[in-house]
């Protein structure tokens, strides 16, 4: 059964953007790559509206105080099994907010992270290969 | 009373980016209050500046903000300029102005390409956002990345514009002017969109004056302020260019202005490009004079204002930011008032807001928010008057 799951992964991927304390530019090029430049929908791929429909949760930005516990609620509420693709190089690290004191950290002390794209931002070509690599990994 | 009811927005909604929570109070489908709650994006910019050298914090301020991700360094050196009395070569004043109006009218197209997004006209999205590839790619080409451009320093600019680059920023710039001048007519024209946005989230001038909005939702309003205008910066007092403003004060205006303030970029960085004189890009900065200085810059969405105050070393001692959707956001609380949920969304974008921006304070206890908004207001009150007591009289 669970083979047949992650075969339906595969397939078109929905993907659901998750912001935390992000600086807008990884958001923007996420859409970029979501726009006739680059196009992903072409192959399936795209935003949704609720976690609840996500295959695969982008997500941006260093994580603060305030949005921790909404950040560990939308990985919550995702349907397992889902990919979780760390965009940008806050996501991977705490790039350079280490310092801060409202920052607690990157994603992955927090919610499983499947793959890092490093890049402040990241180009959409970056994102798209990123997504397909966590694809590959299935 | 009985039928009033709660509507969330955020912090993880649809239609927003970065999380923020709007709590629209709602009586059937008309929206009878909004309250505004952010917070969620803040992280600690001026404290992290403080341990910085002065370097280092252009790229730092650089990531308040993706999308103005030019106005802020450049507010930063223009305030440490200002501080320790620092000269900036003319051609570097050219350079810092061609950005900065690229930056307008990537933004610009990037607002509009939302805001049809928000009507639900993907095809307007769609298209705002192919055009804005070109802008991207003469940011490529200038200063080596797509967004986040590192071109300010303090004393000058990082990188020159080529000889050979004019030619092509030109050939960009012709493409870019013909593809917004299509898709204004396409806009405007459009019976879909006027009965959209036509008399929708109207802020009246007196409003907006109440609000203090600046930027493009000011101009929208019949409020003819603009930092390039009354107190220019770089090279705009060497240009010729108008200032664009309507009266309605609905998202239209707001849409109008800001098409409109796309082909006012275009001819500001043509004259650019065709005033600007051979020389050095920088002046060598040895050590930043004990000082406090201000830096304001027009950005997409108004006035970037920083105070820099520089004590002799390579570190500031303060350094305050105030973004404009700070003041743009508040300004919702009246412009939603009386339209449907439907136009609610529109509204609360009309301003452009840009949250990452507007973020400078949290507190927290045990996890939890320890101030309200009204707390912090006294706290800032009790503070002001330690400071000026004579104020108080």
């Amino acid at each position: 059964m669970k083979d047949f799951r992650i075969w339906g992964l595969k397939k078109s991927p929905w993907v659901f953007h998750v912001a935390a304390a992000s600086c807008n530019n990884c958001d923007i090029e996420i859409l970029a790559a979501l726009t006739p430049r680059f196009d992903v929908e072409r192959f399936g791929i795209v935003l949704v509206g609720s976690p609840r429909h996500a295959d695969a949760l982008l997500v941006t930005g260093v994580i603060n105080r305030k949005t921790l516990p909404r950040v560990i609620q939308v990985y919550q509420q995702t349907p397992k099994p889902c990919l979780v693709i760390g965009v940008g190089t806050c996501s991977c690290s705490k790039h350079m907010f280490e310092d801060s004191y409202n920052v607690v950290g990157p994603y992955d002390k927090h919610i499983p992270v499947d793959v890092y794209i490093p890049g402040c931002p990241p180009k959409p070509e970056a994102i798209i290969l990123g997504v397909v690599k966590a694809l590959q990994k299935l | 009373m009985s039928n009033r009811r709660i509507v969330p927005i955020g912090p993880y909604h649809p239609l927003q980016e970065e999380p923020e929570f709007f709590k629209l109070i709602v009586e059937g489908e008309k929206v009878i209050g909004l309250e505004i709650n952010l917070g969620y994006n803040h992280r600690g910019h001026e404290f992290i500046a403080q341990k910085m050298t002065y370097e280092q914090i252009p790229y730092l301020v650089e990531r308040i903000c993706g999308i103005c991700s030019n106005s802020h360094p450049l507010a930063f050196v223009l305030a440490v300029e200002d501080a320790a009395a620092i000269e900036v070569p003319e051609r570097a004043q050219y350079i810092r102005t061609i950005i900065h109006e690229l930056e307008r009218i990537h933004s610009h197209l990037l607002w509009l390409g939302l805001a049809g997004h928000f009507i639900g006209y993907n095809t307007v999205w769609m298209w705002a956002w192919r055009y804005r590839e070109l802008v991207l790619d003469l940011f490529e080409m200038i200063t080596g990345n797509r967004n986040h451009y590192a071109m300010n320093k303090v004393g000058g600019v990082r990188r020159d514009i080529l000889p050979e680059q004019i030619p092509l920023i030109e050939k960009a710039l012709t493409e870019i002017e013909t593809k917004t001048n299509m898709f204004t007519k396409a806009i405007l024209d459009d019976p879909v969109i006027l009965a959209r946005l036509e008399n929708v989230g109207v802020l009246t001038k007196q409003a907006a004056i109440d609000y203090a909005v600046v930027g493009p939702t000011a101009r929208a309003s019949g409020i003819a302020i603009d930092v390039r205008k009354d107190d220019p910066h770089c090279a705009y007092d060497k240009i010729d260019w108008n200032m664009i403003y309507f009266d309605e004060g609905d998202v239209l205006a707001k849409a109008k202005v800001r098409l409109l303030e796309c082909f006012e970029s275009i001819k500001i960085i043509r004259q650019c490009l065709k005033q600007m004189p051979q020389g050095p890009i920088e002046n060598r900065v040895d050590e930043i004079a004990p000082g406090e200085g201000i830096g304001r810059a027009e950005a997409p969405r108004g006035e970037v204002f920083h105070y820099v105050r520089s004590d002799g070393t390579n570190i500031p001692i303060r350094h305050k930011i105030r973004a404009p959707s700070f003041m743009n956001i508040v300004s919702n609380e009246v412009a939603v008032i009386g339209y449907s949920i439907a136009d609610a969304a529109l509204c609360l974008a009309a301003v452009d807001p840009c949250y990452c921006c507007t973020e400078r304070m949290a507190a927290f206890e045990d996890g939890k928010e320890r101030y309200t908004g009204k707390q912090l207001l006294e706290l800032s009150w009790e503070k002001t008057n330690k400071m000026f007591p004579h104020l108080n009289k």
